[in-house]
């Protein structure tokens, strides 16, 4: 009864079955048992003076430790090593979560204080200390973002429809290679780029919305041609040839039945990939510069963004320092939102285009 | 409306390997021709070398001449596109669209071809498709319901009522009843039975006594060897070949006692 070498029939008297039955821990008692053990830690960690990190250090180790002897003494060596392996994916789960959890908590704990209809209503023109507001920048991030999504998507999608459908050999390879490479390339040389390419024909010192459009766009290319590519290479080739059979020519059969089906996945990718540029700082910094007013044209003067703006505020905050800070974390919870937003509008697309089976 | 199809010394290849060799057959117009043989000897390829389908792979091409009412297919002026027009296929997996409607799927080839039609003449043509795959009946009440949504062999009736609302010449099925239970298995072979008044229609077959029941003729592809191409060993009226093969191949494979 003590071990699981034994054999079947000595293990359980009680049942006659072939099935062999043994012993289980009560449901709640692996969560107590590891309770106890943080409980533990936390004597512990008190005998040396309390402190936090401390004790969930013991109280991972003695918390797994306790559920792993308890179900190693009670249900047998199997049982054992599964609870011990939950445990550790539990540790890891919450290792994982808490920089998450810390940074959400931080956030709304900075920003909710001046996220106060001023903020979304005023621009920074004119203000030293208190008030002012990210009116500007809100829709700066729009505007520039809107224009890197409608410069990145149809490239984006087109080399993705190329590489699936039409590319071969060598050709196909060395766009691979090169969408690849380019989604290495980090932000701030992508900014450099821009600057540079622009510098050739306005001069240096030359600061425009459009240019961070174009330095945001060879961000966000790559990150369309891969998970556009990968939900067309989805599509089923039965389609592709049920359509060919009916005599469509392959451009109409790519428009007409390949994007159909795979629409959800664009989308969906689309989306995401506008939220990963949304927030990035270091291009636009060296190219649509900073700028206090309202801007919304893109071909002409400085505009600034939700991210550049947050920090400016942070390094720049003028006098009395405070302000600005506020300020700063206000339009870090406004992008957080603005990502978040992104991401729930993505699965909600994926969800609404997803092709019905319902009779 | 139904077509003669005259193949002669065609040889089909997959890059440098030959899949195919050196066949040479006539189909006659309304009739059914069933292809069988055992599997990876070429009969599918085959089959996809009708329409020229066999071309979406890559590397893939023939030689030798499929004449169809005395055009060759492979003639330099012909585009791939307006032969599948007119020569229908229907494949072994049902593949509805499954963004479409039964009714937009049925519709599909008029629709993706981009032949403008009245509303009125487009329902007469899903009613007259639909009763001619012997689908009407079942689904009439639910056209605006998606295709993937019916049953395996519903799918596939409505895949050869796709295939014929753009009227082809030639009906080519490659092993169109394999995922089907038998009742779907019947109902598909009357639908050929009625469909082979008006088309020309040729099968691939893994099911010998589909092969007898159905068709007027049937070929048998066999490999000569592993690595070696697929030939048509004996082609010749199926009464003849299921009762007095000229091959011995051909009745050891009818017979079982292949290999």
């Amino acid at each position: 009864m003590r071990t699981d070498t034994q054999a079947p029939a000595a293990e359980s008297p009680a049942s006659a079955g072939p099935v062999r039955t043994r012993r289980k821990l009560p449901r709640p008692a692996p969560a107590a048992l590891y309770l106890l053990g943080l409980l533990a830690a936390a004597a512990l960690s008190a005998l040396t003076g309390f402190s936090i990190a401390l004790t969930a250090i013991y109280g991972v180790v003695l918390g797994t430790l306790a559920v792993y002897v308890a179900a190693r003494l009670v249900e047998g060596r199997r049982k054992a090593t599964d609870r011990l392996v939950t445990c550790l994916v539990w540790t890891a789960f919450a290792l994982a979560m808490l920089p998450l959890v810390s940074l959400i908590y931080t956030v709304l704990d900075n920003g909710l204080a001046r996220l106060d209809a001023e903020f979304f209503n005023s621009s920074m023109l004119g203000v030293v200390g208190e008030g002012g507001g990210a009116y500007h920048a809100i829709l700066g991030t729009l505007v520039i973002t809107g224009l890197t999504a409608l410069i990145s998507v149809p490239i984006g999608l087109l080399t993705a429809i190329y590489l699936v459908e039409y590319g071969t050999g060598r050709l196909k390879k060395a766009i691979t290679f090169l969408v690849d490479v380019m989604t290495g390339i980090p932000s701030i040389v992508v900014g450099l780029f821009a600057f540079a390419l622009f510098a050739l024909f306005f001069g240096p010192g030359i600061r425009l919305g459009i240019m961070g459009a174009v330095a945001l766009s060879v961000l966000m290319i790559p990150v369309v041609v891969r998970s556009a590519e990968e939900v067309l290479k989805l599509v089923p080739n039965e389609l592709r040839e049920a359509s060919y059979a009916l005599g469509v020519p392959k451009w109409r059969t790519i428009l007409k039945v390949v994007i159909p089906t795979s629409i959800g996945g664009l989308a969906t990718g689309t989306t995401l990939a506008i939220a990963r540029v949304v927030g990035e700082t270091a291009p636009l910094l060296v190219t649509t510069g900073f700028v206090n007013g309202t801007n919304l044209d893109p071909f002409s003067g400085r505009m600034t963004t939700l991210p550049v703006f947050s920090f400016y505020q942070l390094t720049q905050p003028g006098f009395p320092p405070e302000f600005g800070i506020e300020r700063a974390w206000s339009a870090a919870l406004v992008l957080i939102v603005l990502v978040m937003a992104l991401n729930v509008l993505a699965r909600l697309i994926s969800r609404f285009f997803a092709p019905t089976t319902s009779r | 409306m139904a077509k003669r199809i005259d193949v002669s010394d065609l040889d089909i290849y997959y890059g440098n390997f030959k899949a195919v060799e050196g066949v040479n057959l006539s189909i006659e117009p309304r009739s059914i021709t069933a292809l069988i043989g055992p599997s990876g000897c070429g009969k599918s390829t085959f089959l996809r070398s009708l329409n020229r389908m066999h071309e979406v792979i890559p590397g893939a091409r023939v030689e030798g001449k499929v004449v169809i009412d005395g055009q060759d297919l492979y003639g330099s002026d012909v585009d791939p596109v307006d032969v599948r027009r007119q020569i229908g296929m229907v494949f072994q997996r049902p593949n509805p669209f499954p963004t479409m409607s039964i009714y937009d799927n049925v519709v599909a080839g008029v629709r993706l071809n981009s032949t403008k039609m009245k509303r009125a003449a487009l329902d007469d043509l899903v009613e007259r498709s639909l009763r001619g795959a012997n689908l009407w009946t079942e689904v009439k009440d639910r056209l605006d319901r998606p295709g993937a949504g019916l049953s395996g062999g519903q799918q596939q009736r409505l895949c050869i009522a796709r295939a014929i609302a753009v009227e082809p010449a030639v009906l080519l099925m490659d092993e169109p009843c394999s995922a089907l239970d038998p009742i779907s298995t019947l109902a598909i072979e009357d639908l050929m039975t009625e469909l082979k008044e008006r088309f020309t229609i040729v099968i691939v077959t893994h099911n010998m006594q589909q092969a007898a029941r159905v068709s007027e003729s049937t070929g048998f592809f066999n490999l000569a060897g592993v690595g070696q191409p697929g030939r048509l060993v004996e082609f010749n009226p199926t009464e003849k070949i299921f009762s007095n093969p000229d091959q011995k191949a051909t009745e050891d494979y009818i017979s079982g006692r292949f290999g």
